[in-house]
């Protein structure tokens, strides 16, 4: 099965009904076995309990970046090789990607008060995730701005990569940023090395939101070409004559 | 009384659309406020003193925004000429569609103050201080802005013209939100005298607006 | 399982996860849902596909 396959909304369509049931078993079931570790997971020696905010925090922060990834690709699809069905998942993954980043950036806020005292600090990873939520919002509104889907597709597929090429460089001057002006107390994560027995629930809910990810985008995707249709043929019985 | 519901709800349907623009208000009094503290410094104590007049500067930008849609969009399409023709008095027409767009734009940056009040390391209190104040606040900035828009209707590209126009006239506004935020702060009993001071000039921006607004409508677009 | 002293923010995280993912999946089925009774109703009034397939059909 090509990606040329796939160009066929309607082929598209009966393969997406086929596995959906199965992509949503998948992330059903590798959801409830990652909160389940997640939940035996032991007491982190400095932070207690409140590291099992980690195991839904990290995945989130992880897809927010991945589905701007996909939304670039998406893009590429639309501007140089003409995909018919890219814009439609850059169309469809935008919301998903909006709301990953607001749970990343809202379970950070509820983890970072027990950790340092404070729901919100303009360092640099925290301020570089709200950028990229308001880069997130920017484009849904574009895409909302123009009625004509495939109008507003060239012009949101720019932003994105436009996007895609500033985040590095937000991270960069962010991070320089808050090197000058350093705040008065600056507490660091916990080391990278983690213990296996917190890595291996990260791992699993990461997959289990990979998959959620997956799942929603195709479901996302479907109703973003029946919509389509529908204005299609919307149009053409505003054309026809009426008896 | 009919027309004006209809009206009423007619802008704010179309307001909620597609192009409608309804929610970007909200979105770039978000982005104002994150701006500060880059301009600023990310200290938070600074950031806490700042909190009110940030959150006020954000709102009232914001909602200068979102004005020239107020007319500009029935102009293009010929239904504010319909309007002001039409049997119910232009300046009940005016007062309706300014009532929808604070309704569309005016009321989610209220309701978005808590979270960005999160972000500047505001309290509880100050937080609602400035979303009280808001409250009183906003109508007064729509009803002045309604002013300036309708002044900047016939205009192409009239969006700065009207920032200009609209601005001077929205700085007491601004003066007295600040300065009742403030003083929910620093010395709660100083809040009452400000605040009624606000609520008083959106009373009287819900008169002067609507008059001022159908007379500039009706000498602009002979 | 003892969540200790800040039991709240904790809990809070897992159920604002839930309740969001939860209002995605809603919201998507919501509008499957919505664009197929739309394109129900247009093939009852007898528009037409230029493939001439059905207008409900999903394949």
């Amino acid at each position: 099965m090509t990606l040329i396959d796939l160009a066929n909304p309607t082929r598209f369509l009966s393969l997406t009904a086929k596995i959906l049931p199965w992509l949503a078993a998948a992330t059903a079931l590798l959801l409830a076995i990652g909160l389940y570790q997640s939940a035996m997971a032991p007491d982190d020696y400095q932070q207690g309990a409140t590291v099992k905010i980690m195991f839904i925090h990290v995945p989130n922060a992880w897809l927010s970046m991945f589905v701007w990834g996909v939304m670039s690709l998406s893009a590429l699809g639309t501007l140089v090789w003409r995909h018919p069905l890219a814009d439609v998942s850059a169309k469809a993954a935008a919301p998903i990607g909006a709301a990953f980043t607001f749970l990343a950036l809202v379970t950070g806020s509820l983890w970072g008060r027990p950790m340092w005292g404070t729901y919100w600090e303009w360092d640099a990873r925290l301020t570089s995730v709200l950028i990229l939520f308001l880069m997130y919002l920017g484009l849904i509104a574009l895409w909302r701005a123009v009625e004509d889907p495939s109008r507003a597709a060239r012009a949101a597929a720019v932003l994105t990569l436009v996007g895609a090429i500033n985040i590095p460089i937000i991270k960069f001057s962010v991070d320089w940023w808050n090197t000058l002006h350093q705040p008065a107390s600056v507490l660091r994560m916990g080391g990278s090395t983690l213990d296996k027995a917190f890595l291996i629930p990260l791992l699993v809910m990461a997959v289990a939101f990979s998959l959620l990810f997956i799942t929603l985008h195709l479901a996302a995707m479907r109703n973003e070409i029946l919509r389509r249709r529908v204005r299609a043929l919307q149009m053409q019985q505003a054309s026809q004559p009426r008896a | 009384m009919s027309a004006l519901t209809a009206l009423l709800r007619r802008d704010i349907q179309v307001a909620l659309r597609i192009g409608g623009g309804a929610l970007i208000g909200v979105l770039f009094f978000l982005i104002v406020v994150v701006l500060m503290p880059f301009a600023v410094g990310p200290d938070l104590a600074l950031l806490k003193k700042l909190g009110p007049a940030i959150l006020w500067l954000g709102a009232l930008l914001a909602s200068l925004l979102t004005l020239d849609r107020l007319f500009a969009a029935d102009h293009d399409d010929g239904s504010l000429d319909l309007l002001t023709m039409s049997r119910t008095p232009l300046e009940l027409v005016c007062l309706t569609k300014a009532v929808a767009h604070w309704l569309v734009a005016g009321l989610p940056l209220i309701v978005a103050t808590p979270i960005l009040g999160l972000l500047l390391n505001l309290d509880g209190n100050a937080t609602l201080a400035v979303a009280l104040t808001l409250l009183a606040g906003t109508p007064a900035l729509t009803f002045t802005g309604m002013i300036g828009a309708a002044l900047a209707v016939a205009l192409r590209r009239g969006g700065l013209l009207l920032a200009v126009l609209v601005l001077p006239l929205s700085i007491p506004v601004l003066i007295f939100g600040v300065a009742a935020s403030n003083a929910a702060v620093l010395e709660p009993a100083g809040f009452g005298a400000p605040l009624s001071i606000l609520c008083a000039l959106s009373l009287a921006g819900l008169v002067i607006g609507p008059l001022a607004a159908a007379a500039s409508l009706r000498h602009g677009l002979d | 399982m003892s969540l200790g002293p800040y039991a709240s923010f904790i809990v809070s995280s897992y159920l604002l996860v839930a309740l969001v993912v939860l209002i995605l999946i809603g919201w998507i089925a919501l509008d499957y849902r919505q664009q197929r009774a739309r394109l129900r109703e247009l093939e009852a009034s007898g528009v037409t596909r230029r493939s001439g397939r059905g207008a409900a059909d999903l394949s």
